[in-house]
């Protein structure tokens, strides 16, 4: 199966490791991935700002990119949100956007993850992802339970799984949000921290590297102990070891 | 232009695409009424006595209250010292001690009664007073809001009101204090099915 | 003096460290009980899909069921009266007072009053307007506006409480044991409630094809004012319909679990007429909501039922309180209401969110709140005078996201600052981000550039 693989721009520049990761993932399950050169941007820091007008050149260019493909695969809860939303058109025959945990779980099925990860992990379930594209039941909602992410880590030899006291709320990164409302944004990010703290979490996971982002920088103003790796690296059997911290 | 004239203008101007009604629902009956009525009333702050006659209603009121309060009945079994129909002026109610009334129906989903008009005959009645004890049916019990108004026809009194528990607040802090300005407390009576 | 923003009210609350994590977890409690309750309700996301779908009806046969409902009620003999704004609403008001010669008013709570701004314009008119239930009681005393519409004194402690009865009710100084402060009210506002002779309600939900109202309250004082006055003043929002008395089935099942995760209110008061020799008036208001009707993308919001919900599951509301929002509906919903009433002066509230979403998933009528913040955004930057040096950087961004070759460079280019400018400079006062927080570490590559080097053919 052919896809087409999406890096949001701050993974690309900043977190090539878990680019990488999710590549090598793909990879693992048969999948013959390719990765246009000329991709930057899905546009969404624009939009969330009001200036989505502004963001119909970086559009224009996604669909340039990706335009060919039937599965585009992209390891953000919140960029595949936004195209799916903003960018792609609402056709049939247009190309399908997935997050990387669901494109497993919903399309691929898969039944194992050879990855070993003997460590106390909580899970971020970033917004984006988890009400907007619904990859598990949130905790506001009364359906039945599932949750895409977990069903994967689940399957991760050694892994001990940590509940949290507030399941899914937001780390308040937020794009923009982040510096326009730094205090709430920085009191949400450490009350995150903290219940993952007082849970005994020693690695902090998720599905979007901007939530990581926001919270490692906290943890790593206070100098944290606790380690933050994107999910793909650990589906793909990353040693905590590998990341720099 | 009136302003009514001109509300609904705008609104004419302004309206959106039609959308249809949908269908009333309803649910399929529980059993088990009764203790499901009890969690309801219990987690509003309300108490429950299920009875087999209303002599147990008057021993309860000859226990706890005296003839120097007033009390203030609408139920034949249980006497009491006011005679609401022969009251004019409902501020003369400002001193009951205890109301004694009748419920039309019970909602175990939530311990709700309701109560129409012509069972509280004056409106301030089941709120004035500083106890309110209200008798129900267990033939009335209902499950859920959806069977209570098919059951009530909520425009054939002036007023009617569904009361599920005592008066109640928490503005201070978020702790609960039973009694804010209605009644400080409420008793349920339920009347077990006869024979 | 220039209005303050969200972001300058939200920094001045959180200075308090910990009445902001005290404020927090209270509201984060109201919510919990709102789940567990929502929890015990199998069919809870059908109630809410209908409810919805009520609502929207009702929006698109507004003026027909507005008719349908004046018209029972005044057969019912209740005069109805019609407001296109607040000044008008308020004036009805007053007209009314006058005719019926009251000197004493007692008001239970209603938003929409607030929204008129009528006890300020009542207390000009020589009125002193009592607000009964506790909550409002309590802020009306301290001078303040309510910071949430169910539970207005949210922000304020026992102690504080204390204080304010204190000085207005002559409580124990120091007291602030909330039985001891309820039981002092109680006393007090019994003997307005007795002495009232007009009572000033809003309206939860009016009935089209009744003409009746309900009013659902947990004190039981909006009963304690009409049943003991002579005139009964019912405010309602236009948008407060729902077609028949059955829909409340709906409606009352999910109002109170929504908003504290009771069951129900302990009072649903249903009014149809008056009690004999009394007077009821109902007066219908407009005030925006027929302008917020013609806007496709905001209508949604007229489908609120004034739950508060998303206020008590908002991670912003709860850091950064009601009173920062400076608008009479604070939180989510009152920050796609507001900028229809003045895009300019609430043009920062879409903003003071990160559109987690969670207010959309718990507003009992599915109000797509979260993607209407989003939409205001858009009308805002574009209608109003934003930072010009931010509109300048979207734009730049905008432009290097269209062309792969500047993006890169841009990249590479941010990155080599990153590393080789010394971590003083970087974090300077000027780097917002870097007040509390690390910026990433600088890799020795982008993925692209490793991609390139390792994988291209």
């Amino acid at each position: 199966m052919r896809v087409g693989l999406f890096i949001p721009c701050y993974v690309d520049q900043f977190y090539p490791g878990a680019a990488q990761a999710t590549l090598e993932l793909l990879e693992k399950y048969g999948m013959d991935v390719v990765y246009p050169l000329s991709q930057t941007c899905c546009g969404q820091p624009m939009a969330n700002s009001g200036y989505e007008r502004y963001g119909k050149a970086s559009s224009e260019l996604f669909l340039e990119n990706f335009g060919e493909f039937e599965y585009i695969v992209a390891p953000s809860g919140s960029c595949t949100l936004h195209v799916k939303d903003h960018v792609l058109p609402k056709t049939a025959e247009a190309p399908k956007i997935y997050e990387l945990c669901e494109f497993l779980t919903d399309i691929l099925k898969v039944d194992h993850v050879d990855a070993s990860f003997p460590y106390k992990v909580g899970f971020h379930s970033s917004c984006h992802g988890l009400r907007g594209l619904r990859l598990a039941k949130c905790s506001e909602r009364m359906d039945e339970e599932f949750n895409k992410p977990l069903s994967l880590l689940s399957k991760v030899k050694g892994i001990e799984m940590v509940e949290l006291d507030r399941k899914d709320e937001c780390c308040g990164f937020g794009g923009t949000f982040a510096v326009a409302e730094e205090a709430v944004s920085v009191t949400m990010g450490n009350d995150r921290i903290a219940d993952h703290q007082r849970n005994g979490v020693e690695v902090l996971t998720g599905a979007d590297m901007s939530c990581l982002m926001h919270m490692q920088g906290l943890l790593k103003r206070q100098k944290s102990p606790i380690k933050v790796m994107h999910i793909a690296e650990i589906l793909n059997g990353n040693d905590v070891m590998d990341r720099e911290v | 232009m009136t302003s009514k004239e001109s509300i609904l203008a705008a609104i004419k101007n302004n309206k959106p695409e039609a959308s249809s009604l949908p269908d009333l629902l309803s649910f399929p009956e529980e059993d088990h009424l009764i203790e499901r009525y009890e969690k309801g009333l219990t987690g509003n702050g309300g108490k429950l006595k299920v009875v087999d006659t209303l002599a147990e209603v008057e021993a309860f009121v000859k226990e706890n209250y005296s003839n120097d309060q007033l009390i203030a009945s609408l139920v034949d079994e249980v006497k009491g010292n006011v005679d609401v129909h022969k009251i004019s002026d409902p501020h003369d109610l400002e001193h009951v001690e205890l109301a004694i009334l009748k419920g039309a129906l019970g909602v175990s989903e939530n311990g709700a009664i309701w109560m129409p008009e012509k069972n509280i005959v004056h409106r301030v009645l089941p709120f004035i007073a500083q106890h309110l004890i209200i008798v129900i049916h267990e033939e009335t019990l209902l499950t859920n809001m959806h069977q209570a108004y098919e059951k009530v026809q909520v425009a054939a009194d002036g007023y009617g009101v569904f009361i599920a528990g005592p008066s109640k607040t928490a503005d201070i802090e978020q702790s609960l204090v039973i009694g804010a300005h209605g009644p400080r407390s409420l008793t349920v009576f339920l009347l077990k099915k006869q024979g | 003096m220039k209005a303050k923003t969200h972001a300058e009210e939200a920094a001045a609350f959180i200075k308090d460290d910990a009445r902001t994590h005290w404020h927090d977890e209270t509201l984060w409690h109201v919510r919990s009980n709102r789940d567990r309750s929502a929890q015990g309700i199998p069919e809870w996301e059908t109630l809410r899909d209908t409810a919805s779908a009520t609502k929207n009806y009702v929006l698109s046969h507004l003026g027909e069921l507005l008719e349908q409902f004046e018209a029972n009620a005044k057969a019912n003999g209740v005069e109805v009266l019609w407001a296109r704004d607040d000044k008008e609403h308020n004036e009805h008001v007053y007209r009314i007072l006058q005719e019926n010669k009251v000197s004493n008013i007692v008001k239970s709570k209603s938003i929409l009053t607030e929204e008129c701004g009528l006890n300020h314009y009542l207390e000009k008119k020589g009125y002193d307007v009592v607000d009964t239930d506790l909550g409002e009681r309590i802020i009306q005393f301290a001078k303040q506006t309510p910071s949430h519409i169910v539970l207005p004194a949210i922000h304020l402690k026992k102690q504080d409480i204390g204080e304010i009865f204190h000085d207005h009710i002559g409580t124990k100084k120091g007291a602030s044991d909330p039985n001891y402060l309820t039981e002092a009210a109680r006393q007090h506002l019994r003997k307005k409630f007795v002495e009232a002779n007009a009572a000033i309600t809003g309206v939860n939900f009016g009935i089209a094809e009744t003409g009746g109202f309900v009013v659902c309250t947990n004190e039981g004082n909006a009963d304690m004012g009409t049943h003991l006055a002579d005139v009964h003043i019912a405010c309602m929002g236009i948008e407060k319909l729902i077609p028949r008395a059955a829909d409340l089935g709906v409606f009352l099942r999910l109002l109170a679990r929504s908003a504290t995760g009771q069951s129900i209110t302990n009072y649903s008061s249903h009014f149809h007429r008056p009690a004999k020799g009394k007077k009821l008036y109902i007066i219908l208001v407009d005030n925006g909501r027929t302008a917020q009707l013609g806007r496709e993308d905001f209508k949604n919001s007229l489908k609120c039922i004034r739950c508060g919900a998303c206020m008590n599951t908002c991670p912003i509301y709860r850091r950064s309180g009601g009173h920062s929002y400076n608008y009479t509906v604070p939180g989510p919903i009152g920050s796609i209401l507001s900028p229809g009433r003045d895009l300019k002066q609430y043009s920062t509230l879409p903003f003071a969110s990160t559109l987690c979403g969670s207010c959309s998933d718990v507003c009992p009528v599915k109000i797509n709140i979260h993607e209407q913040l989003y939409k205001w955004r858009q009308v805002i930057t574009e209608n109003t005078n934003v930072d010009k040096s931010k509109q300048l950087s979207m734009k730049v961004a905008g432009m290097t996201f269209g062309k792969p070759v500047l993006y890169d460079l841009a990249g590479k280019m941010a990155r080599t600052a990153l590393k080789i400018t010394p971590k003083s400079l970087v974090y300077s006062s000027l780097n917002v981000w870097g007040k509390h927080r690390d910026l990433p570490e600088v890799p020795k590559e982008s993925f692209k550039e490793w991609f390139k080097k390792n994988r291209k053919q």
